[in-house]
């Protein structure tokens, strides 16, 4: 019985503890089994929380025993997996850094919090590039995580050990964070779901940040109707965020319905030409025949200011990392330099050399030069008008469309060690999402079939707050796909 | 040559609110160190800000009471430098659009009102404090250094003024203005020694009206500092003028104890901000009604006050300046006043002797053992002739030692004068038998014997003859 449980989706494992099927330490001692079997292989977590998620499966056990299961707790007893940037109360938070590998957290993110109110279970802190810096989870620390579908390919990034667990049903779903695609990207090329919400949905609070502007909490899923119910548990104004929305709790799950004829779908013409492999060209652009065969009207949208989202986006985020990243410092907390040391500045100095990998070092020397005084004004203003440039193209979008579309990556997944050495088109694999980071917009990427036997994801990007649009329209294109591949890892434990 | 010298201040008060700038903490004085600290304040990683209502409405208040302009709508910066007092390594700020700006502050000097242009005041967060261990007592060079993060995120007003003081004088007469503006608005506590109120300037010296060049002066912690250091600056710059040398534009710390500036390490200072708006916060707007009820909430400020004492109650310039440059002690004058005796009176016996008291054993007005009513009664005490002004001086003083009433004393002492005429006329012949010297001086029209008799008279009544009694009984016995 519990060897079936990986890979059944979330909201199946939830009822099957409901009706007391199997019980939730059954559920998550199913998943540490299976992440026994493949971590060696996969390498998703940096940290198991094993002891620590049969303590609380048990005791929501002992819960249910009792009856005293409360409303809140929708999805009692489900295993999760959360992306190590996000902050948990007395565990082991490192964002794939050296600065803070030993560092535990004295508070939980407001989403950790939210999913732990749903009765959750969290199996570990999921693999990541080194503070979400990366497209491919190489630039972690801890080493990298291996596609499912291919162990000698990169899942994405940054949230790639987020993706590859829940593609290697080491976990049902999964917490990810996106700043320029950091959720969207690994989740099309591990072939899950991944949603970025609307900036302000869910609350930064505990997401240790990137770049504030950008950063959003989301769900990774294996199917539509989980990325659904995990929105739901995880949205929601917090007062502790002040770039949270204030909005009314929704049901995205009960509101979902793949009736979805009579919308309008732009494709957008910068993200699905030029620079996207054919492979997967084919396969999006099979994607949108079902579409239309569903009754969505597809047409050829140009958003030209989109050209220039990929430049404004590695002005602005490095920007903001490099003071984000300043107090990661020795200082307080944290790896500090075993060097001796004249003074503070040489302490400074030798911490975060030895700390921060070449990646993280990029981009706050990227950032603090945009800032500088005499570059400011070319660089960061800049950058921040072709922001508003983005914004007005994509509200001038909605005027004739209720979605738009496009590839979530503009390949399938590459090689490990393929693009290290270049960062530049390292930097190329985000230019499909970056530009609804930099408009604040919800966008869902979900797979649409395989290229050369890897997945490809489709993205749609909706208005602020179109969650439910953007989640029905998935859901009925997920239902008329009837992508169900499972990758090569799950039935390859004999091969290893 | 002509010299002007032309000073600006920027001051930095923290402002009394219960909790700090973006997190839940307290923001008592005095806690054991790090004790009232949480993630938010200590710059763990994934914590966000949340702005302080309250602060900003001090804020606000204050630039109302300064007759700034309130911004529509202002934002937060990031002022980014390291140095281990700050736990973001950035200082959450505002740049070039503050919360208020464009007021002025009008300073009654000796003979002229100086119009002091407020050019913005802002909100920002305070930093932690470090301990430096080791021989020099900086950073540089310490052996380690201590943290003490209490004081991170408290909220502090920022208020640069325009270059408008002319004088080391003007800008001590500006903060006492201003911290008295803080203390009637009651935002802040105003403490210089514990660093509540801190205050940086600039100063130059301009040559025939040509603009001289900037030196920033910083570590001022008092009234009598500022005033100090400004003029051993100004006398420094013009003395490097006269010689025909540059003033070098640099910052200088200002050593109290040597009574010197001095210029600090370039590196502590060569800092390039790398200011941006600040992501995590959103921008303040606060509507029209909110300030006009902030507006309204304005008290009576330390100018008006002190016009107000000065045609109400008649007193002196100067008198009615110091009363109302401390709230609590204007507060003192009026409640005395309420007791019904004669203003002047009241306001010089607080000015004077009172105040003198306070300082001698380091008491603050509102802890005064002296209560506005027993001022009251030793004014009348005066006024009725129970005693005489002298004895009143001595009165005073037990009554603020002992806490009691000076009727009391006057009382329980037997103080009262010697009023009655017969009585004292008594004295009087006894001093005079028993002098016969001074009384035959006295005749022959000698008045340095009438100070040598008055004194005998004082002797015998043990100070209590009323003197002008007495002095009038002598001349009328020993006339010439
Ligand atoms: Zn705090």
């Amino acid at each position: 019985m519990s060897a079936d449980i990986p890979y059944k989706d979330a909201l199946s494992i939830a009822a099957l503890i409901r009706e007391r099927e199997i019980s939730a330490l059954e559920a998550t001692e199913a998943f540490l089994a299976r992440i026994e079997e493949v971590e060696p292989r996969v390498h998703a977590y940096i940290n198991l929380a094993a002891e620590r998620a049969r303590d609380s499966a048990a005791g929501i056990d002992r819960m249910l025993q009792k009856g005293q299961a409360l409303l809140q707790h929708r999805y009692a007893g489900v295993p999760i997996a959360i992306k190590d940037v996000l902050s948990t109360k007395g565990f082991t938070t490192t964002c794939g850094s050296r600065i803070l590998e030993n560092f535990v957290p004295v508070y939980d993110a407001t989403a950790v919090e939210r999913v732990s109110e749903a009765g959750t279970v969290m199996l570990g802190k999921a693999n990541m590039d080194e503070f979400a810096m990366g497209s491919s989870t190489e630039n972690s620390y801890f080493g990298p995580t291996s596609n499912p579908w291919d162990l000698e390919r990169v899942p994405g990034g940054s949230s790639g050990g987020s993706a590859a667990a829940v593609a290697a049903g080491e976990a049902p779903w999964a917490l990810g964070s996106d700043t320029g695609g950091s959720i969207r990207q690994p989740a099309a090329l591990c072939g899950i779901v991944g949603m970025k919400p609307t900036y302000g949905l869910v609350s930064r609070y505990g997401l240790v940040a990137f770049a504030s502007s950008l950063d959003q909490v989301g769900p990774m899923t294996l199917n539509v109707p989980d990325c659904a119910a995990l929105l739901g548990v995880i949205a929601g104004h917090d007062p502790r965020d002040s770039t949270s929305i204030q909005q009314p709790p929704m049901d995205y799950l009960g509101s979902l319905s793949s009736e979805v004829r009579g919308m309008k779908a732009g494709v957008v013409r910068e993200l699905s030409s030029e620079g996207i492999e054919p492979g997967v060209l084919d396969s999006f652009k099979r994607a949108v025949e079902v579409l239309e065969g569903l009754g969505v009207s597809c047409e050829e949208v140009s958003l030209p200011s989109f050209s220039y989202g990929l430049s404004a986006y590695y002005l602005i985020a490095p920007a903001e990392a490099s003071s984000n990243l300043a107090r990661f410092d020795g200082v307080r907390y944290g790896f500090r330099t075993d060097a001796e040391v004249d003074d503070i500045w040489e302490m400074y100095d030798r911490t975060r050399a030895e700390g921060f990998g070449p990646e993280v070092k990029r981009r706050i020397m990227l950032g603090t030069y945009a800032l500088s005084a005499g570059y400011y004004d070319a660089y960061y203003a800049q950058a921040q008008k072709i922001r508003t440039l983005i914004v007005r193209d994509y509200g001038r979008a909605w005027e004739s469309y209720d979605v738009l579309v496009s590839p979530t990556s503009p390949s399938v997944a590459f090689r490990l060690g393929e693009k290290t050495a270049d960062p530049l088109s390292m930097y190329l694999s985000d230019i499909c999402t970056i530009p609804v980071n930099l408009a604040g917009i919800p966008a869902l990427s979900l797979p649409c079939g395989l290229s050369e036997g890897l997945p490809v994801g489709f993205q749609v990007m909706g208005p602020p707050l179109a969650e439910q649009k953007l989640l029905d329209i998935a859901y009925a294109l997920e239902q008329a796909l009837g992508f169900d591949a499972l990758p090569p890892v799950a039935s390859a434990g004999e091969v290893a | 040559m002509g010299f002007e010298t032309v000073i600006g201040l920027e001051i930095h008060a923290e402002l009394a609110t219960e909790s700090k700038m973006f997190c839940g903490c307290s923001t008592d004085f005095g806690g054991e160190p790090n004790s009232r600290t949480c993630p938010v304040c200590l710059g763990h990683p994934g914590v966000l800000p949340v702005a302080n209502r309250e602060a900003v409405a001090s804020t606000i208040l204050l630039g109302l009471a300064l007759r700034c302009a309130v911004t529509p709508r202002s934002v937060f910066h990031r002022k980014n430098y390291f140095y281990p007092d700050m736990p973001k390594n950035f200082q959450i700020s505002q740049y070039d659009v503050p919360l208020t700006s464009g007021g002025t502050l009008s300073m009654d000097m000796e003979g002229y009102t100086r119009e002091v242009g407020i050019t913005r005041v802002h909100l920002e967060e305070d930093t932690g404090k470090s301990i430096h261990i080791g021989e020099s007592g900086r950073i540089h060079g310490a052996d380690f250094s201590l943290e003490d993060f209490n004081r991170a995120g408290i909220p502090l007003a920022e208020i640069v003024t325009e270059p408008d003081m002319r004088s080391p004088e003007e800008a001590r007469v500006f903060m006492q203005l201003l911290r008295a503006t803080l203390e009637y608005l009651g935002i802040s506590d105003c403490k210089m020694e514990e660093g509540s109120l801190r205050c940086d300037a600039n100063i130059s010296v301009s040559v025939d009206g040509r603009p001289g060049t900037k030196v920033e002066i910083k570590n001022m912690n008092s009234f009598r500092s500022l005033f100090r250091a400004l003029s051993f600056e100004e006398e420094r710059q013009r003395t490097e003028l006269g010689l025909g040398h540059e003033v070098v534009q640099e910052t200088r710390h200002w050593d109290d104890a040597a009574g010197v500036t001095h210029p600090l390490r370039s590196k502590e200072e060569a800092f390039d901000y790398r200011y941006f708006p600040e992501p995590d916060l959103v921008p303040i707007e606060p509507d029209l009604e909110w300030v006009e009820e902030l507006r309204g909430r304005l008290p009576e400020l330390p100018r008006a006050r002190r016009n107000r004492f000065e045609a109400e109650y008649g007193l002196p310039g100067e008198i009615s300046a110091m009363l109302t440059g401390e709230k609590a002690l204007a507060d003192y004058f009026e409640e005395a006043v309420a007791s019904g005796q004669d203003p002047v009176a009241l306001a010089k016996w607080i000015a004077g002797d009172l105040v003198a008291l306070l300082n001698e054993a380091v008491v603050p007005i509102q802890a005064c053992p002296v209560h506005p009513r027993g001022l009251g009664e030793l004014v009348a005490l005066v006024a009725q002739r129970i005693i005489s002004g002298k004895m009143a001086k001595d009165v005073l003083r037990e009554a603020f030692e002992t806490g009691k009433g000076p009727e009391r004393i006057v009382r329980e002492k037997g103080l009262a004068q010697i009023e009655d005429e017969g009585e004292l006329e008594a004295v009087v012949d006894r001093v005079i038998e028993e002098n016969p010297d001074a009384a035959s001086d006295m005749r022959e029209g000698k008045e340095q014997a009438l100070k040598f008799l008055m004194g005998r008279v004082m002797k015998a009544t043990r100070g209590k003859a009323n003197p002008e009694l007495a002095t009038s009984l002598i001349r009328k016995k020993l006339s010439p």
